[in-house]
């Protein structure tokens, strides 16, 4: 029942590479991440992935495969016609590693940047009491695994290297958002979204909905009503008034 | 360049801490918030990226006496199911505190920012789960250890924006050192003085300087082939800790969770969560008879139904009806579903049935069960609301561990400390479902906080890392790559997988373990002729070889613990000796290094009493309970014996086991 199938994979790292040839068993059932272990065990065992639960649940083997940002861990071999080339590549916005492997820092950098949880200073642990009705909104963002395929597929960094430095990308704008809709989160995080996290940057392509292999809804459950809050302060009348006076 | 010319250009990156924590899961990051909030500066090294750790996969819960469902719950009830799960043979101390503090830890969590599912009343809500008397399991969906790992992560990085707001380094005091593995524990005299390791992106080295290491590695699933365990999970922290002088206890006990996947053969073993059987989920056998109900072992058979009707009834009503069979402990379930296969009533695939489809609404479970819908929809073309998923046991958790102090978590080598699934006693024979995110939060804590007491008392005096052990471990994980035309590190690791399921697995006996060890005895010279292709920029065959070191030590503490237990309880069954025995519930058996450990390790298994439960919790249970674990000179001790009972005629033997 096992076949052969015609594997591209690139190799090298950040001095350069390119994509290698591999002629490879292919059985019943296995996923693009199955083949590259059987091409480490069998013919490359120097192959550079990042890879953890083999179950979707971790966001560790996230790559390309035939172009298109996935986790190779849920990606069937039967998804491919058997004459199919497979063309596995790193992803293409975050600096190559090694083979598979790329430096994801950019991610762990702007999580740092984004304010943590403000809990209210009255509810001792075990007070704290909310619908779930009013979790779930944030429930939803918070199912992400951090593959970074959204990052990674974001033509805001993907195509415009400089503007890593002023925008946090869907996965953290996200995750603003989650913090903006906790029942008890403190913080105003409105204008930070805005000025320091690059909301404005996202003009809402739903190119992260489209990779989310969570099937978290980014743009629309996520980043347009964040872009709504952030309009609704700056243009209303009220507290455009407020500001004016208490600036004085 | 050859190897050893690298070696001796190469400077070892240096760093000091005052706490070290080995691993970043659940324990390792709670661990370090603890340690960092007594002001330690403090390193947490991971094999991974930042936030990949396994307590991603919990599923189900983390288990905690809060009352919010049913408030007949407490600690005492708690601590009762903790010790029926394991049998009797868990570390009394450690199960009491756990029982008593998990409920602080859970709602600290949401000090945090966690975001559980709730109650009507706007509490957690709290799940069902195997062995658990009452609704206990604080979760969000099904995908908890994700809620978990990531509360913590970013409960890491706000005390990282603290340090930056004070002194303008995010890592002043708390710093990550992602993708890096340990590769030796250091030690000056008795002490723990630090630990040596390599970036896996370069490959590299470092050396810390730490007088306290915190070991929160983890299991040892991936010496077994079919495992709900990553690569990851290779017996590390057990292995640096038995290296380091330490010992570990029951290792003879290895859960196989009920259900994992079986088909197609590239998933096998990937888990799915108990939660589906919390939920109203049954198992069937191929004559579609739910056949749980024919393996209610002696000691549970007051507290479990024994037709569908009053299972069925148990859901709504749980004051008038007993619980389903499907929520046996872990150990009894995953018996039952091998002794169905081998009956000749398995799936077409080597498992049995698991029926969520019939039994709840398609929307009820797309809601309660994500990740389980979305697993096999994609992996196995399952559409879970209509049809059964087809589930075997697979390799999932080692209760086995780091023997510790229970209020401290310190080992037997001063400085050193276990947290989490690498330290043992908690779980006795068996884990319960939903214990393990609880005790990571709460022996993560302890341990932070002791550590802390450790270092501040020795008023800097610390322990000196001594440049010849440094020398001495960097030439060792140099060693497969300097060796040319020796055996494939992925071969070898394959077959130490397929030796330990096939001769250690769910169900042993004398002479498979026997044959076991000679492979391991193999193995292990094959292990010191490993050679690796390739350089060290991100080479998983030679991290690979450097993990089957560890693998191959801790494959032999299982064997050899296994073999000399003679008897069945929890998570370790003997074909040969099916019965549960009084005697042995007093025993612990415990694994140490003899030898010089640079020319061979050998591993020695000696028995030690099992710390005696006090009267206190003796009295929590019935006597005629007690009467099914104790020996009869035990229940001599006991003041509490009932004036009408007698002993039982005969040791109790659960006649599921064995079978």
């Amino acid at each position: 029942m096992g076949y052969d199938h015609h594997f591209r994979v690139w190799r090298g790292d950040e001095t350069g590479g390119g994509l290698e040839d591999y002629v490879v068993e292919v059985n019943d059932g296995e996923v693009v991440l199955d083949i590259i272990h059987r091409l480490q065990a069998t013919q490359a065992s120097d192959l550079a992935v990042r890879w953890n639960c083999k179950a979707g649940k971790c966001g560790s083997c996230s790559a390309e495969v035939n172009g298109k940002p996935r986790l190779m861990c849920m990606t069937r071999m039967s998804t491919f016609g058997r004459d199919e080339t497979v063309t596995v590549t790193p992803m293409r916005t975050f600096p190559v590693i090694r083979d598979l492997v790329t430096n994801v820092g950019y991610n762990y950098q702007k999580a740092r940047e984004v304010q943590a949880f403000a809990p209210p200073a009255d509810l001792a642990p075990g007070e704290y009491r909310m619908q779930q009705v009013d979790v779930e909104r944030s429930q939803e963002f918070r199912k992400c695994i951090e593959c970074f395929l959204c990052q990674n597929v974001c033509h805001v960094v993907r195509d415009h290297e400089a503007n890593k430095q002023a925008y946090a990308g869907p996965r953290f704008l996200m995750r603003v958002a989650e913090l903006d809709m906790h029942p008890l989160d403190q913080a105003d995080r409105k204008d930070v979204a805005q000025e320091e996290h690059g909301l404005g940057f996202c003009n809402i392509t739903k190119c992260c909905t489209e990779v989310c292999p969570e099937n978290i809804k980014i743009t629309d459950n996520a980043l347009i009503p964040m872009k709504e809050r952030v309009v609704d302060r700056k243009y209303d009348p009220l507290v455009w008034l407020g500001n004016k006076i208490r600036r004085r | 360049m050859t190897p050893a010319r690298e070696m001796s250009e190469e400077t070892v990156e240096r760093h000091e801490y005052d706490v070290l924590v080995i691993g970043a899961g659940g324990a390792g990051l709670r661990a370090a918030i603890a340690a960092r909030e007594q002001g330690m500066r403090t390193a947490i090294i991971c094999k991974s990226l930042f936030g990949k750790a396994h307590t991603v996969m919990a599923e189900g819960g983390a288990a905690a006496a809060m009352g919010n469902v049913n408030p007949r719950d407490n600690w005492q009830v708690h601590f009762r199911d903790t010790m029926r799960g394991g049998k009797f043979l868990n570390n009394y101390r450690m199960a009491e505190l756990h029982a008593k503090e998990a409920p602080a830890r859970v709602w600290e969590l949401e000090t945090y920012g966690a975001l559980f599912d709730r109650t009507k009343d706007g509490k957690i809500s709290q799940r069902n789960f195997g062995g658990h008397e009452y609704p206990r399991l604080a979760h969000v969906g099904d995908r908890t250890g994700l809620e978990l790992i990531r509360t913590l992560q970013q409960k890491i990085v706000s005390l990282q924006q603290e340090d930056f707001r004070a002194t303008g380094d995010y890592e002043a005091n708390i710093r990550v050192f992602a993708e890096c593995t340990v590769t030796e524990l250091l030690k000056d005299g008795d002490r723990i003085s630090g630990a040596f390791a390599y970036w896996r992106e370069n490959g590299r080295f470092l050396a810390f300087s730490a007088p306290a290491v915190i070991l929160a590695t983890g299991g040892i699933g991936k010496s077994f082939k079919v495992t709900s365990n990553s690569w990851e999970y290779t017996g590390d922290g057990h292995a640096l800790a038995l290296r380091a002088g330490a010992t570990l206890i029951n290792m003879e006990f290895v859960q196989f969770h009920p259900t994992g996947m079986v088909s197609p053969p590239s998933v096998k073993g990937i888990l799915v969560t108990e939660s589906v059987r919390g939920d109203g989920g049954i198992l069937k056998n191929s004559e579609d008879e739910r056949f749980m109900f024919n393996y209610i072992p002696d000691v549970f058979k007051d507290q479990y139904a024994t037709d569908a009707k009053e299972a069925d009834g148990w859901y709504d009503d749980p004051d008038n009806n007993r619980r389903p069979p499907e929520l046996l402990p872990r150990d009894e379930v995953a018996r039952a579903i091998n002794a169905e296969v081998k009956a000749g009533r398995g799936s077409p695939n080597g498992g049995v049935f698991l029926d969520i489809a019939s039994r709840l609404p398609a929307e009820e479970i797309q809601r309660r069960l994500p990740s389980m819908y979305h697993q096999f929809k994609e992996l196995a073309d399952v559409d879970i609301t209509q049809e059964p998923m087809e589930v075997g046991p697979t390799c999932h958790y080692v209760m086995g561990g780091v023997e510790v102090d229970p209020d401290s978590q310190q080992s037997r080598v001063p400085g050193l400390y276990a947290v989490g699934e690498v330290s043992g006693g908690m779980h006795g024979s068996n884990r319960l479902g939903g214990n393990s995110l609880s005790d990571l939060l709460v022996f993560g804590m302890r341990s932070g906080v002791a550590a802390a007491d450790y270092v501040r008392g020795l008023a800097g005096a610390r322990p000196a890392v001594a440049e010849t052990d440094v020398a001495a471990a960097q030439a060792s994980a140099l060693a497969p790559l300097a060796l040319q035309g020796g055996e494939n590190p992925y071969a070898i690791q394959s077959d130490l997988q397929q030796t330990m399921n096939d001769l250690v697995g769910i169900i042993r006996k004398a002479e498979e373990i026997e044959q076991a060890l000679v492979a391991l005895q193999d193995l292990r010279g094959r292990v010191a002729k490993v050679s690796v292709e390739g350089g060290r920029f991100f080479n998983p065959g030679w991290h690979i070889a450097l993990d089957l070191r560890n693998m191959l030590v801790v494959s032999e503490c299982v064997a050899k613990a296994a073999l000399l237990r003679t008897e069945s309880r929890g998570g370790h069954t003997r074909d040969d000796h099916p019965a549960m025995e009084p005697e042995w519930r007093k025993v612990n058996l415990v694994c140490s290094l003899t030898g010089d450990p640079a020319v061979e390790e050998a591993v020695s298994v000696v028995p030690k009493p099992l710390p005696a439960m006090p009267l206190d919790l003796l009295s929590l249970f019935d006597w005629t309970e007690l009467s099914k674990y104790m020996t009869p000179e035990e229940l001599e001790q006991l003041p509490t014996k009932p004036a009408d009972a007698t002993l039982p005629a005969e040791l109790p033997a659960d006649k599921s086991e064995g079978a």
